[in-house]
């Protein structure tokens, strides 16, 4: 038995079966064979996992605001496991990225434990992030949330249900297990929506003001960057513009359900010619990357 | 402790290790035990395919995995990750379904098949829920999401309790 002279002895080395979870860093990855397809770019294939993955990492990191801050508890539960969900997904893509592409990864100090997926997480700088404009943007009240989570989520489900035919088996394995947790999350939204359009004169006014703020990023969801085209031409990925229609009817039929019309807002322009996918953000994501990455920045070499 | 290192017993070694955060179900009745092999070096190949993208059990199933492996002579263990084909609620044993329902959990029905696109369901999924404490149908949702990834929230009006569903995926 150890004979522990202070209650912080135990934390160092020893015996890791004490704990209830490893003290060690896993490859989400582990024993998947990440050889790429034939015919597939390294870089490209990278860059486009680290869209999915940004998408994924910053949307989970605002969802993540609501625990303790949701009005009731269920809601507090509910976007919390949408969060832990993204976050998983965000997880196994960015490590997807870094198998594609080491040279993609922020070089961290020698010994540094820090596994390849989250030193992208937590070491790019914010023109590094491809992530599209509408995850970033602030919460706002629950029915912003709502609407903007309606959106995300329909968007990615009709993206991941065809990406689950891409000929990298590791990026088809990853899609294949989002289409599930995406259901759920979409169907989540839908409902909620659909409840706040019928509640109370206040909860539709202010669902109607949460799609005034979101729609101006929607558009942005469904033009291609130049990576997602090649991936798509290779057969590694989707063009987002291939999902337009089918996300737009099914947004048509909660609009028309709820008895709301779509709004005819013009999109966010792009900033210097760029929008999220070119690493060009708003406002928000300068804080949310301030307050992501503070910690893990501060000890680039530390253990968690 | 050693004892013969045979893929048999390996297997029998690692079927047995439960799940942390539903112990009444090892990882063999929850399905996520896919394959255990012993090379002719001894060494101990184990393959699990993770329930959700994010849920955080994973880590500590690998670990559980590892030192009970060890605990019976098996020293050098690896533990890989399957992703495909993705888990599903369909792979909980006959056995592990009575011994959630014994411990007050509701088993999953058979998991949903997506084939073209995906309808939108904007009223709850009506399922067919007995309550694992009464036995009564008489039950209703109250959260898809409850108190881990992997379980939806019920209440039951017969007896008035609460229970945990794992959701069909």
């Amino acid at each position: 038995m150890t004979d522990h002279h202070n209650a912080y002895d135990g934390l160092l080395g020893g015996d890791a079966s004490q704990w209830a979870f490893g003290t060690d860093f896993e490859d989400p990855l582990a024993g998947v064979d990440t050889t790429l397809p034939e015919g597939a770019d390294a870089a490209a294939l990278a860059a486009y996992c680290l869209m999915l993955g940004d998408d994924a990492l910053i949307y989970s990191h605002r969802l993540s605001e609501w625990a303790s801050n949701a009005p009731d508890l269920e809601e507090d539960i509910a976007l919390a496991n949408v969060a832990l969900d993204l976050l998983g997904q965000a997880r196994l893509l960015l490590a997807r990225a870094a198998a594609a592409d080491p040279d993609a990864v922020p070089a961290l100090p020698p010994g540094s434990p820090v596994p390849p997926e989250d030193a992208l997480a937590f070491f790019r700088d914010e023109h590094a992030f491809r992530n599209v404009r509408l995850v970033e943007a602030e919460n706002g009240d629950f029915a912003v949330t709502v609407v903007r989570l309606l959106v995300f989520s329909t968007y990615r489900l009709a993206l991941v249900q065809r990406l689950a035919t891409s000929r990298d088996p590791v990026l088809s394995a990853i899609a294949a297990k989002a289409v599930k947790e995406l259901t759920y999350h979409r169907d989540y939204a839908g409902r909620w929506f659909l409840t706040l359009a019928r509640g109370t004169e206040e909860s539709r006014r202010r669902l109607v003001r949460g799609l005034d703020l979101v729609w101006p990023l929607h558009d942005e969801l469904f033009v291609a960057h130049d990576v997602e085209r090649l991936v798509a031409e290779q057969g590694v990925g989707v063009d987002p513009a291939s999902v337009a229609d089918e996300v737009d009817v099914l947004l048509e039929q909660v609009f028309s359900v709820s008895g709301l019309e779509r709004p005819r807002l013009p999109r966010t322009g792009s900033v210097a010619g760029g929008t999220g996918r070119h690493g060009r953000h708003s406002e928000g994501m300068g804080r949310l990357l301030a307050e992501m990455q503070v910690v893990a920045r501060a000890h680039p070499t530390g253990r968690w | 402790m050693s004892g013969v290192r045979t893929s048999a017993g390996a297997h029998e070694v690692a079927a047995a290790v439960v799940d942390p955060e539903m112990p009444m179900l090892t990882l063999e009745d929850l399905g996520v035990l896919r394959d255990v092999e012993v090379g002719p070096d001894g060494r101990v190949t184990v393959t699990i395919t993770p329930t959700y993208s994010g849920c955080p059990a994973m880590a500590t199933m690998r670990d559980d995995l590892v030192h009970r492996l060890a605990d019976h002579g098996y020293d050098e263990v690896s533990v890989r990750v399957s992703l495909h084909p993705a888990w599903s609620t369909d792979w909980i044993t006959p056995r592990g379904r009575r011994a959630l329902v014994e411990h007050g959990i509701s088993a999953p029905g058979p998991a949903p098949r997506h084939d073209g696109p995906i309808a939108l369901q904007l009223t709850p999924t009506r399922r067919v829920v007995d309550c694992p404490r009464c036995g009564s149908s008489e039950t209703e949702l109250t959260s898809e999401f409850g108190s881990t990834a992997c379980k939806a929230l019920y209440r039951c009006t017969a007896c008035l309790e609460s229970f945990d569903r794992v959701k069909e995926i």
